[in-house]
């Protein structure tokens, strides 16, 4: 870090201007705070408010399967595994075809074709959750019970949910792919090419290499944004809390379960019992976006 | 012109005149159940004294939060609170409308009221016992119906919910091994079958699941047109659901022996009760803060004893006994008071 004398914003500007710098500064600064402020509360508040589901239940509330409302007894286990599960199906899913779409649009397409499908894509990527919900209740679900999963009976399941995840992550890292691989100078992957290497060889030894670390960034991202998204999990998993025997079974997430149960949950311990599942979900997205920057580090050495 | 505009002055003085102590809205929260019936009234009754009823259908639960956080001048909910919890709070609770929960199933071929079951069968089947439409249990009940071959997915409701209480209180009623397994709540564990979130997430895995039977409020069936069954009840008769079986429920209810107003219409002993009814509850302080606003919940209420009926029942709601009705208004007289004065003493 260079001393603050030394930075750009001070550094020879006049003295009005110097006044007008470091209210600048300030006010950046101050957003800063404000923001840490409200993580920290959130966090304050997340254990504050589930701590009397982690002191009832301890540690059993990780493991245990069992979450019935009407003892008041509460096990975390159930909507834990599902949240995984899903996030990781969606993202088997969705990493492969978002790689595809983005490798077309950047290296096989014509330009003018490949602005407007990257258009299309971004499209997508901002369509809210719950459309995709509705979309994957009222189609999807009915689809697959009558063509796929007929000894199921029901669409409702935790592979249907991780479907419509997976259609949800997609485009957004087929987006950021796509930005990514138009970063890679244009001079390389000519070079490549006039070494007579065919497209599948520029892309695995040119491309994909000189942006490993986006590209385990975008994953990551990717892979938060399924963990936590809740409403079209919520319309489509079939809600059943314990473990699922199978990825055709119906289960739960964490967020599934908040915002099915938070409205109506009257007594103290289901209260505390959501928040500390919301707590929860809050340390395995940190713990994402922990392992991304540890990738990160790695793949810079 | 001039007569518009002494019109208008008129008008502002009249505003000026009737309202300056009392609110010229109504806030309240909780049970989306009678959400509907809610905006209706309040939106004639605003028509007529200028007063309007901002309602937000947030649950129950989150109703009878807000009402103990005195953030809403009424709560409202769909399971009554028990005499003991409404004294530890400070709150008074009354009834405002009945409804029934029907059970709505998808079966082809098979008509809508043609199944006949009973309570027991009922939580068996929830239990996920009873596995099969073509099960001896069910055909016993159904002679000369050509039961579909097929399974019993159960469909129920994820989201805690009113609905669900009224449903799982019945089947603790009438099924011993769902009292002792699962009980009664607005969520429960539920043994077996998928969740779908809301009244419309039920509706939809019924209707595109073949062989599935879940369960909704009344009004909702109707307009949705699902195949509902018939049910029977406590003097043994098969009823369907509907406004006649949900209004003969209220008519036997003991409505003034129950303490606490704590009052659950399942399984009336009427001949044309239908088993699965139950009213919908309003929460207010005992001892208000504010005397007028709260006078001002009570008057409302005692408006849509007196006229809200035809609404009510345009949409599928029943309204309850005159008889209740004149002597829930002349407890309030009795029971809620601010500085030992009754807040409201009827009209």
């Amino acid at each position: 870090m260079p001393a603050p004398s030394l930075s750009p914003a001070t550094r020879g500007a006049p003295p009005g201007h110097a006044l007008g710098e470091i209210a600048f500064r300030f006010a950046c600064a101050a957003a800063v705070t404000l923001l840490l402020a409200a993580i920290a509360g959130l966090i304050f508040s997340l254990i504050l408010g589930g701590f009397p589901a982690f002191r009832a239940f301890g540690f059993g509330f990780l493991t245990s399967t069992e979450w019935n409302p009407v003892t008041d007894v509460y096990g975390a286990a159930g909507p834990i595994v599902g949240t995984l599960i899903t996030a990781f199906v969606a993202l088997l899913i969705a990493l492969p075809l978002a790689l595809g779409v983005a490798i077309f649009l950047v290296e096989f397409c014509p330009a003018r074709l490949s602005r407007a499908l990257a258009i299309a894509v971004e499209l997508l990527a901002g369509i809210p959750s719950i459309v995709y919900g509705m979309w994957g209740l009222f189609f999807l679900a009915p689809w697959f019970a009558a063509h796929v999963e007929l000894p199921m009976m029901s669409g409702a399941n935790i592979f249907t949910a991780s479907l419509i995840l997976a259609l949800m992550v997609l485009p957004y890292m087929a987006a950021v792919f796509r930005e990514l691989f138009l970063t890679v100078p244009l001079h390389m992957r000519e070079a490549a090419y006039a070494l007579g290497c065919t497209p599948f060889e520029v892309v695995r030894a040119v491309v994909i290499p000189s942006v490993r670390r986006g590209m385990i960034g975008v994953i990551m991202l990717g892979l938060g944004r399924a963990l936590g998204e809740t409403m079209a999990v919520t319309f489509i998993i079939g809600n059943a809390h314990g473990l699922p025997h199978s990825l055709f079974d119906s289960g739960s997430t964490i967020a599934s379960t908040i915002a099915n149960e938070f409205a109506e949950a009257t007594s103290d311990m289901h209260s505390a019992a959501l928040i500390a599942l919301g707590f929860l979900l809050f340390v395995m997205s940190f713990a994402v976006l922990a392992i991304a920057r540890l990738l990160l580090r790695g793949a810079r050495q | 012109m001039i007569r518009h505009r002494s019109a208008v002055w008129a008008w502002v003085a009249a505003m000026a005149v009737a309202c300056p102590a009392c609110a010229t809205e109504i806030t309240g929260a909780g049970a989306t159940f009678p959400a509907p019936v809610y905006a209706k009234w309040g939106e004639a009754y605003r028509r007529q004294t200028g007063i309007s009823l901002n309602y937000q259908a947030i649950g129950s639960g989150g109703g009878i939060k807000q009402i103990k956080a005195n953030t809403v001048d009424f709560g409202a909910t769909d399971r009554p609170l028990k005499p003991a919890e409404l004294a530890a709070a400070g709150l008074y609770q009354f009834p405002t409308v009945v409804g029934g929960v029907a059970p709505i199933v998808n079966l082809p071929d098979v008509r809508s009221g043609q199944i006949r079951l009973s309570g027991p069968l009922l939580g068996d089947i929830f239990l996920g016992k009873v596995r099969r439409w073509d099960a001896p249990q069910i055909a016993a009940l159904n002679p000369g119906v050509a039961l579909p071959r097929l399974p019993i997915t159960v469909v129920h409701r994820s989201d805690g919910s009113g609905t669900t209480f009224l449903f799982t209180s019945y089947l603790a009623l009438k099924n011993r091994e769902w009292a002792l397994r699962v009980g009664a709540s607005d969520a429960v564990s539920w043994p077996a079958g998928i969740g779908g979130k809301g009244s419309d997430g039920v509706a939809a895995f019924v209707k595109q699941t073949p062989g599935s039977i879940g369960y909704v409020e009344f009004a909702y069936a109707r307009q949705n047109g699902a195949g509902t069954i018939l049910l029977q009840n406590k003097a043994g008769h098969f009823v369907a659901p509907g406004a006649a079986t949900f209004g003969a429920a209220a008519k036997a209810a003991n409505w003034l022996r129950s303490p606490g107003n704590h009052v659950l219409l399942l399984d009336e002993s009427h001949p044309d009760a239908w088993p699965i009814t139950g009213a919908t509850f309003i929460l207010v302080h005992r001892r208000p803060s504010d005397a007028a606003r709260s006078g001002q919940v009570l008057r409302f209420f005692d408006w849509t004893y007196d006229s809200g009926d035809s609404l009510a029942a345009g949409l599928d709601y029943v309204p309850l006994p005159r008889i209740v009705k004149t002597l829930l208004v002349r407890q309030w007289g009795a029971l809620i008071k601010a500085d030992g004065k009754p807040v409201y003493v009827g009209r």
